[in-house]
């Protein structure tokens, strides 16, 4: 039941796109959001689309995984789409019950950020799924090193990031098991309104805490016992190296980004 | 019947990659006031069997049948099933969460929306069960109460749903051997003089030795051997093939057999091996 949940899954595999160092990668993503809301219509969105299928071909990405991400969201996404299509000013089409009014800029608008929510989506589950945690972690750290000057405590940072994404399923794991004990004692957390939902919770969430603090006491003691003392003249085992595959995917990106600015002006 | 299980298979996370068959075509019934003891490997999905005898996990294929109820077919009350078939889960003491040890216990009979009599009643009775007294513990808070006192408690907690089938992951895991000892001993209790049907998940041979009618022994899913105590640890050499062992004192006779005394090597206790041992010493009076 709760093992649904795919935020910040990891698809293990060695294509071109699992093999690119993560600083790329995560640079890459960033830019691909920017442009994201740099487009300004249809034709450009297909541009987009595009790139991005040919980018999950080559990740190897069952496009399963892809909708899971999106379904997740699809509420957010609906909801922004209604409020976008009501809101904006403009020629009414249509009236929904008679009341509440539709406008072509809207709906237009609408669409735009659908678009722009899912592909947004898309984009970032392929920087998560084809990217183990560690390695996303370990470039985010380099990638802030720079910012250590003016006091961003960037190796820390990252560590708190790999130990909270290392728990993540850990928690899940637990929260199953307890939940499962508690049924067997026969609770129920699927019927009953908001408040006694809620409530409903505290027998899961009370040993969930207690569990947490536990294990986060126990990694400490483990990470102490075994000298670790933070950032200062830490090496690592697995340096991060940027080789012609690299190179060929950001030139590869340029293009696609100077094809995207260009596409500003078809209309 | 109490517990009946036909051509049962679950496969976790089916169509992703972690896809994992964790029982293959399992057949079983359990009988009424029987102790069954379920051993297996790591990983031979003994957790996963029992989690489908309350209806925890659904069978991918095939039926579960409590007292003769498919527990699966629609308007089945999963409530009811779990209140007949209680689990204690691995590590049980986990899953306290109460202020009060009474608190605690009263949970699941809460659940099943008793009044404040019976609950106290029940509550009482399960703290007798596993031995803790009831005055003196059940204003204290569970958490801090010693290892083997807050398995008990928790224990209780399932006790007090008074199922009729009592389902233990590993109780002993984890426990000192004084607080393993009287774990087992209340176990014993429940089922002598309550009659109540155990099935007990063990990686200790010695203690289903001690304690089981009939062994049911899992092996990536599937039951391998199924018998008594007696004719499953004669099978030695399968047993030792998917990385269990026989209890200690089998290897004591294997060993004393090989040396030349004349040593009936069925013993599977401690009691039996101290019987054979004296009847050895008598016969060559020494
Ligand atoms: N929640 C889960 N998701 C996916 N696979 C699982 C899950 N739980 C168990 N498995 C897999 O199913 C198989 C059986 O697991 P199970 O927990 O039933 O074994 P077990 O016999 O209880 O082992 P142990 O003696 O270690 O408790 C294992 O291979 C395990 O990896
Ligand atoms: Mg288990």
């Amino acid at each position: 039941m709760i093992k649904d949940i795919t935020i910040g899954q990891y698809l293990p595999g060695d294509s071109f796109i699992h093999k690119l160092d993560p600083r790329v990668k995560i640079l890459l993503a960033f830019l691909y959001i920017i442009l994201i809301f740099l487009i300004n219509n249809f034709y450009g969105y297909l541009v987009v689309i595009a790139f991005t299928l040919l980018v999950v071909m080559l990740a190897k990405i069952p496009i399963k995984y892809l909708f899971n991400g999106i379904k997740g969201v699809i509420w957010l996404i609906i909801f922004t789409a209604v409020l976008n299509a009501t809101l904006t000013p403009g020629k009414v089409i249509f009236k929904l019950f008679n009341l509440i009014p539709f406008t072509d800029k809207g709906i237009d608008l609408a669409l735009f950020m659908s678009m722009r929510l899912i592909l947004l989506i898309v984009g970032t589950s392929v920087l998560t799924l084809t990217t183990s945690p560690i390695s996303l972690t370990d470039g985010i750290e380099r990638l802030l090193n720079p910012f250590k000057k003016i006091g961003v405590p960037a190796h820390e940072l990252a560590m708190m990031m790999t130990i909270a994404l290392r728990f993540i399923p850990t928690l899940l794991d637990e929260t199953d098991k307890i939940m499962k004990a508690q049924m067997a004692r026969g609770a129920d957390f699927d019927s009953g309104g908001i408040i006694k939902k809620a409530k409903n919770l505290i027998p899961v969430l009370v040993p969930l805490f207690i569990s947490a603090f536990r294990r986060a006491d126990e990694l400490a003691l483990a990470m102490e016992a075994r000298c670790y003392r933070g950032g200062e003249n830490r090496t690592r085992m697995k340096q991060l190296k940027t080789d012609k595959r690299d190179y060929i995917a950001i030139a590869a990106f340029i293009a696609f980004s100077i094809i995207c600015i260009i596409s500003r002006r078809w209309r | 019947m109490p517990v009946k299980v036909e051509n049962l298979t679950y496969v976790y996370m089916p169509n992703t990659p972690f896809e994992k068959k964790a029982l293959d075509n399992i057949n079983l019934e359990i009988k009424d006031g029987e102790f069954v003891g379920l051993i297996g490997h790591t990983g031979s999905g003994k957790s996963t069997l029992i989690q489908q005898l309350n209806g925890l996990l659904k069978p991918t294929f095939g039926k579960v049948y409590i007292d003769d109820i498919s527990i699966t077919d629609k308007g089945i009350s999963l409530k009811s099933i779990r209140q007949k078939v209680g689990i204690v889960f691995q590590y049980p003491e986990h899953q306290l969460f109460e202020e009060t040890v009474y608190k605690d216990i009263a949970f699941g009979p809460t659940n099943l929306g008793l009044t404040n009599e019976e609950i106290e009643k029940r509550v009482k009775r399960a703290m007798d069960f596993v031995g803790l007294d009831y005055e003196t513990y059940k204003d204290r808070s569970p958490f801090e109460l010693s290892g083997g006192q807050k398995r008990r408690v928790a224990i209780a907690g399932v006790l007090a749903m008074e199922p009729k089938v009592l389902i233990l992951d590993e109780p002993t895991a984890g426990l000192d051997p004084k607080g393993r000892d009287e774990v087992l001993k209340q176990i014993k209790r429940m089922h002598k003089e309550y009659k109540m049907t155990i099935i007990m998940v063990t990686h200790s041979m010695d203690e289903v030795a001690q304690l089981a009618d009939r062994l049911i022994v899992l092996d990536k899913g599937k039951i391998v051997i199924e018998g008594s105590p007696r004719e499953v640890f004669n099978q030695i050499d399968t047993l030792e093939k998917i990385g269990l062992s026989v209890p200690q004192v089998k290897y004591l006779a294997k060993k004393l057999k090989e040396k030349g005394f004349n040593i009936n090597e069925d013993i599977i206790t401690l009691e039996e091996a101290k019987r054979e041992i004296l009847r050895l010493f008598k016969e060559r009076k020494i």
